[in-house]
């Protein structure tokens, strides 16, 4: 058996341990210390599959941000002590649970295991039209010339997940801002962090913005990295999190998917189709989109963590 | 040489994972967030091994993404398994109108 | 002289897997959180710095070896900070207790 094989038997076999231990940990802290472990390990089984873009995706989100999420929330119910009242499911629940996810893996393994060799795919069809939408990076191609509506809708299911969970505040704080993230005298240490580490991820973030016209990076892992660092500036206290009536921030979160539905209804005058882009100007309008894209999602993502508004805005 | 890149990327990320043994056994909160931050940091490591042996675009962005997202990360665990102020708890008089 | 070199990065890269090992070894051997800590920094300081130092001569340009250094200094300064952040939540979760 050569390295590469064993190296990726003991990756697979890593990955189910933690998975397993994320499942079947008591407390919640742990179980998301857990699922964090295995969005990095995921993001290097991406790398081992020559995925890049989708690595930075699965560290940056699924690892990153949706870790952060869990384990805010899990702190504020653990400090409301609301979690002892949670009830635990049944057995037959967890069991029936655990059949429908067999199957679920068991009918993807088989369809992945039946393919023919070499697998049917459109890489080489995405490859030959990169040449007309002038970028390097057939994952954007994709993204943003080839289904651009649905990386729009994408978008828009951010959108209408903050509706949603702005949407869980009680009546008598609409309007106002959400609890802060960070606790009420900082160290300085984290202070000092905060000063150096989020200009220097800011720079990070938009080189992956820019970058990803021609190599593996993009709108969406620039814009996750951004909102990183947004985060470490609220739990900092730098920044606090904005009142949810403030126009400025709702302006930023509509920008993203307003600017890429005009791009897809100009289409139609300029191009001839609903998101066609003109030939010769494709490159220039699907960074343009990108751009405020890279806004929006900078917006939403510290905005889903920080929660509903807890307290009444300032007169 | 590119083998020998590739090898102690394995060594490596394999070494730091074992270290996920702390999350496991504890017994604090904070002993299982340094055994994923030092999977992090293994894992920036055996990436940057992986970008010098190979010749896939990109993955050292990755590995300065992750950097990031791992400082982030610790950030929001070390300030998450802090109890919390008065002010921020979710049944004060103030903050929850149910 | 590209044997020189590649030595060069052998020794470096195995020196910084050895740490790594080492880092690892601390953090399920040490008794308590504190050295286990003092553990990690080790890791993160030496692992990291002895395998950018054995990756910056093969690097194909100026820029990308300095990217390397940032990298490191990255992985350094948030090391280095919370590690001072773990230290001062555990010293204070020992005193109320």
């Amino acid at each position: 058996m050569s390295v590469l094989q064993i190296l990726d038997i003991g990756l697979a076999v890593l990955v189910l341990a933690v998975a397993a231990w994320t499942i079947g940990a008591r407390e919640t802290f742990g179980a998301v210390v857990g699922y964090v472990a295995y969005g990095l390990l995921l993001s290097i089984v991406w790398i081992r599959l020559f995925a890049p873009d989708v690595a930075l995706t699965e560290a940056a989100i699924g690892s990153g941000v949706t870790g952060v999420l869990l384990v805010t929330s899990g702190a504020r119910l653990k400090a409301a002590g609301k979690v002892d009242a949670i009830a635990t499911p049944r057995l037959s629940l967890r069991l029936s649970a655990a059949a429908v996810a067999i199957a679920a893996a068991a009918a993807l393994a088989f369809v992945v295991l039946s393919l023919p060799a070499p697998a049917p795919s459109l890489a080489a069809e995405a490859q030959q039209g990169l040449a007309a939408t002038g970028l390097g990076n057939p994952v954007t191609a994709v993204l943003i010339a080839y289904r651009s509506f649905d990386t729009m809708l994408e978008k828009i299911v951010l959108l209408l997940a903050v509706v949603g969970v702005w949407s869980v505040a009680s009546d008598r704080f609409w309007g106002g801002a959400p609890a802060p993230l960070g606790r009420a005298n900082p160290d300085g240490a984290l202070v000092f962090l905060d000063q150096i580490l989020v200009p220097l991820g800011i720079l990070v973030g938009v080189h992956i913005f820019w970058v990803g016209a021609d190599e593996p990076g993009g709108a969406f892992q620039g814009g996750a990295i951004l909102a990183a660092m947004w985060m470490i500036a609220m739990i900092a206290r730098v920044s606090e999190p904005p009142c949810v009536s403030s126009r400025r921030l709702r302006l930023a979160l509509v920008a993203g998917p307003a600017v890429f539905l005009v791009a897809g209804l100009a289409g139609l005058v300029i191009a001839g189709d609903f998101f066609a882009y003109p030939a010769g100007f494709a490159k220039p309008i699907i960074l343009f989109i990108e751009a405020f894209m890279l806004l929006s999602i900078t917006a939403t993502l510290p905005i889903l963590v920080a929660g509903p508004p807890r307290r009444r805005s300032e007169p | 040489m590119n083998e020998f890149l590739l090898a102690s990327a394995g060594f490596i990320l394999l070494t730091v994972a074992a270290g996920l043994v702390r999350v496991l056994r504890g017994p604090g909160d904070v002993d299982r967030m340094m055994a994923v931050q030092l999977l992090g940091t293994g894992g920036v490591a055996a990436l940057l091994l992986i970008a010098s042996a190979t010749t896939a675009a990109g993955v050292a962005d990755v590995a300065l993404g992750l950097a990031l997202l791992a400082a982030f990360a610790s950030i929001a665990f070390v300030n998450a398994g802090e109890p919390g102020d008065e002010a921020d708890r979710l049944d004060a008089p103030e903050a929850d109108g149910r | 002289m590209k044997e020189a070199l590649d030595l060069f990065s052998i020794v470096a890269i195995c020196a910084g897997a050895f740490f790594f090992f080492a880092g690892t070894v601390g953090l399920l051997r040490f008794p308590d959180s504190l050295s286990r800590l003092h553990a990690l920094s080790k890791a993160d300081n030496l692992g990291l710095g002895l395998v950018v130092l054995g990756l910056l001569p093969r690097v194909a340009g100026l820029l990308d070896g300095l990217r390397l250094i940032a990298i490191w200094a990255l992985v350094l300064l948030s090391g280095a900070s919370t590690a001072q952040l773990i230290g001062r939540a555990l010293r204070r979760r020992r005193d109320a207790e």
